[in-house]
C-alpha cells in the first residue's frame, strides 16, 4: 500500500520495524502534495525541503536503531494559527503575512521533541473566524470529496489535507466547531479536547475562553494517539489543567459501547436538518445501541441560546485579542501614515479580511459601557446555564450524540452574503466549546451527493477515553472510512 | 468666599519582584532598550500570561499594612486601550476585584496624626516607555517596563492640602519601603503619584469638579502643583467660571499646570475579565501567615523602641528607619542588654561602614553576634573602647572575628598593676614639672599625665587603673 494511503498509527508501525525511514515518508507524501495540492490549496506554507533534510537526519543518527518515541518521523500538518519557530505563520491573514513566530507552541515545542516531521501549515478562516475556509486571505482550500464544494472551517486546510491523504495526520483549532465541521465535510476525523486538556501556549488567540487544539486524523485511533503527545498541563498556559494524561489508545481495546448510556439531545434534531444528515446520524444511533450502548432522549433546553452567546463571547475575546495587530511591533505596518492614529486605523484596515473587521466590531460594541451588562453580562450568565444543562445531562448519560452540521460541504459562495447563515452552520458544535467538554466528530454516511456526514460524541469533562472508546467501536463495526475521495 | 480643597490620591508603587508580573522577565532599571523582554512582553501572538505569586504577596502585605481588606475571590481583568507602548492592546489589572480594600492609614499632622482612608489597592501590570529622540522621525518603543507589577493604592478624597497630601504620600512610602515591597525610587518611576483635585465652598458637602494631576515624581513638585492648582481653581471660581473636568500636566519649568486631556477624550476601557487568567483564590491561612509578617510598622516600633529600650525619638527613628537596620538593633540587643550602648554603635561606626560600603543592615558583613562580642571585649575590659572603635573597620572589612584582631595585634588591654607600675615610673620621671604642678594642686595636670601612660602603652592600658595608680603614687 502507498505510504500516503496509511493511518498515521500504521506508518508509526512500519517505521518502528525498520520497514520504511524517514526520509521515504517524507519524499511519498512529498509527491502526493505535488499532485493533489494543486487542486485541493490545503496548505498555504509547505516545508517539504526542511522536512526532507530532517528526516536525512534523523535516518542518519537512528542508523537502523529502531526503539522511536511515538511521533518520530511522523510527517504531519499544522493548522497555520499555531507558531512554529522560524516557520511563517500568517492565520490566514494579511496582517500576519511577514511573521515568523520566535517560539513554539507548546504542542510543537512536544512533537518537535518526538522528532516529528513537519509538512507545512494549513490554511483556514482569517484568525479562525468562519466556517468555509471563504475567509482566508489567500483563498480557500477546496473540499477533496468535491472541489466545488468548501471543506468547512475555520480549520478547513488541515481537514482537507487529511482527506486527501497529503499528511498522515493535521492539528487544528476548534473555538465554535473549528475542528469538528470540516472534519465532518472532509469524511475524517476531529477530536476538541476538553477545555485545558491541551495547551494554549502559542495558539494564536481567537476566543480564549473557547479555543482548544486537537487532533484531525484518518482515524478514531489515530486521534487518540496524536491526542496523547500534544495533551498535559502546561506551566506556560494558566487555563491549562493539572489532570494526568491517561493512554488513550488503551481506551480502544473494548470494541462495544457495553454499559454506556447514550443519550440524544431532542433539540438537535429540530427543523433545519438535511434528511440525508438526519438519516445518517440515526442510522448511526441504532448502531450504538446494536454495539452494546443504551438509547435515553436527553434536554439541553438552552441550545438555542447557544449560536446566540457565542458570538456575543467569541467576539468580545476576539476585540481584545487582537488590539495587539497595531502595526507597532510586528506584522503589517500600513505604509505613508501621517500620524498614531492614522496608522492604527489604515494598518487595521489593510490588514484584517471583512469578517475579522465584523466581529471586531460586534466584540467591541458587546463590551462597550452601557452594553455590556446587556451584552458580555447577559451570554456569561447564559453559558453557566447551558454548562449546566451538560452537568444534568451527564448526571443520566456517559455519552450525548448529535449531528455534527445541519447539512453536508455547502458550495462556495452559498453562504457568502449571509453571515448569519454561515454562524447558524455552527449550531450543533457551539455548545460543547460552551461548556468546555470534549467532543468528536467522525464519518457517518454519505449524502445523495456523494459528500460525507459526520456524527458528533460529547462527552464529560476529561473523559476523552470515552469518547474515543465508542467512536473507535462504531468505527470499527462499520465500513465509512473505507472509502476515500477520488480528487478530480 | 472661602473655598476647601478635596484631595485624593492615586499612587502606583513597583512592586520589587525580581521577575515581571505575568513572565520570567527581569525588572531591573535601565538595561539597554527591549533587553528584558520576552514574546509575552512583547505581545507576540500565542503568548500567555502565567501570574508571580511574589507580587501577589508583596500585594497582600501592603494591603494588611495598610489595614485593608484582602480579597479571598481575586479577578484580573483587561482594561483596553491602543498605545504604542502597550504592547498587547490592553493592559491587565484589578477592576471590579482589587486584592486591597477598605484600608486606612495614620499620618503625622502638625501636632497629631490623622487617618486617610485607602479606598482600594489592586495589582496591574506596567505598561513600556514611548522615547522621543530629538532631532529623529518617529517615536521609539522601550518595552523592558512593560508587564513590572505595580500596585495602584487609591485614597478616599479624605485630604485637605498639599502639607496633608506630602505627609500622606511620605508615610505610605515609608510604610511600603520598610515591608520590601517597593523601592520608593521616585526618580526612577517606582513610586508615582497622581492627585485629584476639587474646591468646594468651606461648609459645603457636595464635591465640586475634581482636576487629575499627572507629572509628579517628587514630594516638591507634588506640593507645588497643588498648591498651584488649589490657588488656579480659586481664581476661576472667585471669578464665577466653572471648574472642567480634565487631567492636567504639571510643567516643571514653569511652575504651573496645563491641560493634557479633557473629559470628552475620557476612553471606554471596555474592562472585563481576562479569560486567559484563571481566578485567583487566596487561602485565608496563607493571608493569616502574611499578616504576621506585617506585623509591627515603622511607627509602632520606633515608639517601642523609645518605651522599652529608652531611647531618645531621634535615635529610635533613625533605627526603625530600615527594617533591616531595626532587625538587626534588636538582634544585638537581645544579646546584650544594653541599649544605649548598643544604638550608638549600630548608629555610628556601623552605619558609618555600611554607608561606606554602600551596604544593607541586612547584609551587614558584622553580624549582630560579632558586634556583641566586640562589645563585650570592652565591658570585660579585655580592650579599651577607643581600641575598639579602632578596630571595627578591621573587623567589617576583613572578616575575622574581633578576639582574633584582639590577638593578633596584641592589643589586650593592660590592666596588671606590676607592668602598668613601670610604665607610670617612666612617665613621671620624664614629666618631673608637670608631677611638681600637680603637687602644687594644679588638679587637671591629671589628665595629661594619663594620656602620657596610655600613649607610652600604646594604648593597651586600662585608663581606669592608670588613674587610680597615678593617684596614688601622687598622692
Amino acid at each position: 500500500m502507498s505510504i500516503h494511503r496509511l493511518s498515521l498509527y500504521e506508518l508509526h508501525e512500519k517505521f518502528t520495524a525498520g520497514e520504511v525511514t524517514a526520509t521515504e515518508i517524507v519524499r511519498a507524501y512529498g509527491l502526493r502534495i505535488g499532485q493533489v495540492e494543486p487542486k485541493v490549496k490545503a496548505y498555504i506554507t509547505q516545508t517539504k525541503d526542511t522536512a526532507v533534510k530532517q528526516a536525512g537526519a534523523l535516518d542518519a543518527s537512528l542508523k537502523g536503531w529502531r526503539k522511536t518515541l511515538p511521533l518520530m518521523g511522523m510527517p504531519l500538518a499544522i493548522k497555520d494559527n499555531i507558531c512554529t519557530q522560524g516557520v511563517l505563520t500568517t492565520c490566514a491573514s494579511r496582517m500576519l503575512g511577514n511573521f515568523v513566530p520566535p517560539y513554539d507552541a507548546t504542542v510543537i515545542a512536544k512533537l518537535r521533541a518526538q522528532g516529528y516531521q513537519l509538512l507545512g501549515k494549513t490554511n483556514l478562516d482569517e484568525f479562525a473566524m468562519g466556517s468555509s475556509t471563504e475567509n482566508s486571505a489567500v483563498g480557500p482550500s477546496r473540499n477533496p470529496w468535491n472541489l466545488e464544494c468548501v471543506p468547512g472551517g475555520s480549520s478547513g486546510g488541515s481537514a482537507a489535507a487529511v482527506a486527501a491523504d497529503e499528511c498522515a495526520a493535521a492539528l487544528g483549532s476548534d473555538t465554535g466547531g473549528s475542528i469538528r465541521q470540516p472534519a465532518a465535510f472532509c469524511g475524517v476525523v476531529g477530536l476538541k479536547p476538553t477545555y485545558g486538556r491541551v495547551s494554549r501556549y502559542g495558539l494564536i488567540a481567537f476566543a480564549s475562553s473557547l479555543d482548544q487544539i486537537g487532533p484531525i486524523t484518518k482515524d478514531v485511533r489515530d486521534a487518540a494517539f496524536l491526542l496523547g503527545a500534544i495533551a498535559g498541563h502546561d506551566p506556560l498556559d494558566s487555563t491549562s489543567a493539572d489532570v494526568p494524561v491517561p493512554d488513550y489508545l488503551k481506551a480502544l481495546k473494548r470494541k462495544d459501547l457495553k454499559k454506556l448510556k447514550v443519550g440524544v439531545p431532542v433539540e438537535f434534531f429540530a427543523e433545519g436538518l438535511d434528511p440525508d444528515v438526519e438519516q445518517a446520524v440515526r442510522a448511526a444511533i441504532q448502531e450504538l445501541k446494536a454495539l452494546g450502548g443504551e438509547i435515553r432522549e436527553i434536554q439541553l433546553p438552552r441550545t438555542d441560546a447557544a449560536v446566540a452567546i457565542y458570538y456575543v463571547i467569541a467576539t468580545a475575546e476576539a476585540s481584545s485579542n487582537l488590539a495587539r495587530y497595531d502595526g507597532v511591533k510586528f506584522g503589517l505596518r500600513a505604509k505613508e501614515t501621517k500620524d498614531l492614529l492614522d496608522l492604527y486605523m489604515k494598518t487595521r484596515q489593510e490588514g484584517f479580511g471583512p469578517e475579522v473587521k465584523r466581529r471586531i466590531m460586534l466584540g467591541t460594541y458587546v463590551l462597550s459601557a452601557g452594553y455590556y451588562d446587556a451584552y458580555y453580562g447577559k451570554a456569561q450568565a447564559v453559558r453557566t446555564l447551558i454548562r449546566q444543562d451538560f452537568e444534568a445531562a451527564f448526571q443520566d448519560v456517559d455519552l450525548i450524540v448529535t449531528p455534527v452540521t445541519p447539512t453536508p460541504a455547502f458550495k462556495f459562495g452559498a453562504k457568502g452574503d449571509d453571515p448569519l447563515q454561515m454562524y447558524l452552520s455552527d449550531v450543533f458544535t457551539i455548545s460543547a466549546n460552551l461548556a468546555g467538554v470534549p467532543a468528536i466528530s467522525l464519518p457517518c454516511g454519505f449524502s445523495r451527493d456523494g459528500l460525507p456526514i459526520g456524527l458528533q460524541l460529547i462527552g464529560r469533562p476529561f473523559e476523552e477515553e470515552t469518547l474515543l472508546r465508542a467512536a473507535y467501536a462504531y468505527e470499527q463495526n462499520t465500513q465509512w472510512r473505507a472509502k476515500k475521495p477520488v480528487i478530480r | 468666599m472661602t473655598y476647601e480643597a478635596v484631595i485624593g490620591v492615586e499612587v502606583h508603587a513597583q512592586l520589587r519582584t525580581k521577575s515581571k508580573l505575568f513572565c520570567g522577565c527581569g525588572t531591573v532599571f535601565g538595561l539597554a532598550a527591549n533587553s528584558q523582554t520576552c514574546p509575552l512582553c512583547l505581545g507576540l501572538p500565542g503568548s500567555l500570561p502565567v501570574l508571580n505569586r511574589a507580587a501577589v504577596e508583596m500585594a497582600v502585605r501592603a494591603g494588611l499594612a495598610l489595614n485593608c481588606t484582602i480579597a479571598v475571590n481575586n479577578i484580573f481583568a483587561r482594561k483596553n486601550y491602543f498605545y504604542p507602548d502597550l504592547p498587547k492592546g490592553y493592559q491587565i489589572s484589578q477592576y471590579e476585584a482589587p486584592i486591597c480594600e477598605h484600608g486606612w492609614i495614620e499620618i503625622a499632622v502638625g501636632e497629631g496624626t490623622q487617618r486617610v482612608r485607602i479606598r482600594r489597592a489592586h495589582l496591574e501590570e506596567d505598561a513600556g516607555k514611548s522615547v522621543h529622540v530629538a532631532g529623529t522621525n518617529g517615536s521609539r518603543v522601550d518595552l523592558n517596563r512593560a508587564g513590572t507589577p505595580l500596585l495602584e493604592i487609591v485614597t478616599e478624597p479624605d485630604l485637605r492640602s498639599a502639607d496633608q497630601v506630602v505627609a500622606y504620600l511620605k508615610g505610605l512610602r515609608d510604610v511600603l519601603m520598610y515591608l520590601e515591597v517597593c523601592d520608593g525610587n521616585m526618580d526612577e518611576g517606582s513610586f508615582r503619584c497622581e492627585p485629584n483635585l476639587s474646591l468646594r465652598p468651606l461648609g459645603q458637602k457636595e464635591f465640586g469638579t475634581k482636576v487629575e494631576l499627572k507629572n509628579i515624581n517628587s514630594f516638591k513638585f507634588v506640593k507645588d502643583a497643588i498648591d498651584y492648582e488649589i490657588k488656579r481653581q480659586t481664581k476661576v471660581l472667585s471669578e464665577g467660571g466653572k471648574i472642567n473636568q480634565e487631567t492636567r500636566l504639571w510643567n516643571l519649568d514653569r511652575g504651573e499646570t496645563a491641560v493634557m486631556r479633557s473629559k470628552e477624550d475620557a476612553h471606554d476601557y471596555r474592562y472585563f475579565p481576562d479569560p486567559d487568567l484563571v481566578p485567583l483564590k487566596l487561602d485565608q491561612e496563607w493571608i493569616e501567615g502574611c499578616r504576621k509578617q506585617v506585623a509591627e510598622l515603622p511607627a509602632v516600633r520606633m515608639r517601642r523602641f523609645v518605651s522599652e529600650f529608652g531611647l531618645s525619638e531621634y535615635d529610635a527613628g533613625v533605627l526603625t528607619a530600615s527594617r533591616a537596620m531595626a532587625d538587626y538593633y534588636e538582634t544585638c540587643v537581645g544579646l546584650f542588654n544594653q541599649p544605649k550602648i548598643v544604638s550608638n554603635w549600630v548608629m555610628g561606626e556601623l552605619t558609618r561602614e555600611l554607608n561606606r560600603s554602600g551596604t544593607d543592615a541586612s547584609a551587614s558583613p558584622v553580624s549582630p553576634e560579632q558586634l556583641v562580642s566586640l562589645l563585650q571585649l570592652v565591658e570585660q575590659g579585655t580592650i579599651s573602647l577607643k581600641v575598639a572603635r579602632e578596630i571595627f573597620p578591621e573587623v567589617y572589612s576583613s572578616g575575622k572575628t574581633p578576639e582574633q584582631i584582639v590577638q593578633e595585634k596584641g592589643l589586650i588591654q593592660v590592666s596588671d598593676e606590676g607592668a602598668l607600675d613601670q610604665v607610670i615610673g617612666d612617665v613621671l620621671a620624664k614629666n618631673l614639672t608637670q608631677v611638681a604642678q600637680f603637687k602644687e594642686g594644679k588638679q587637671q595636670v591629671l589628665g595629661f599625665l594619663v594620656g602620657q601612660v596610655m600613649k607610652a602603652s600604646g594604648g593597651k592600658a586600662n585608663p581606669g587603673k592608670v588613674n587610680e595608680l597615678l593617684k596614688k603614687r601622687l598622692g
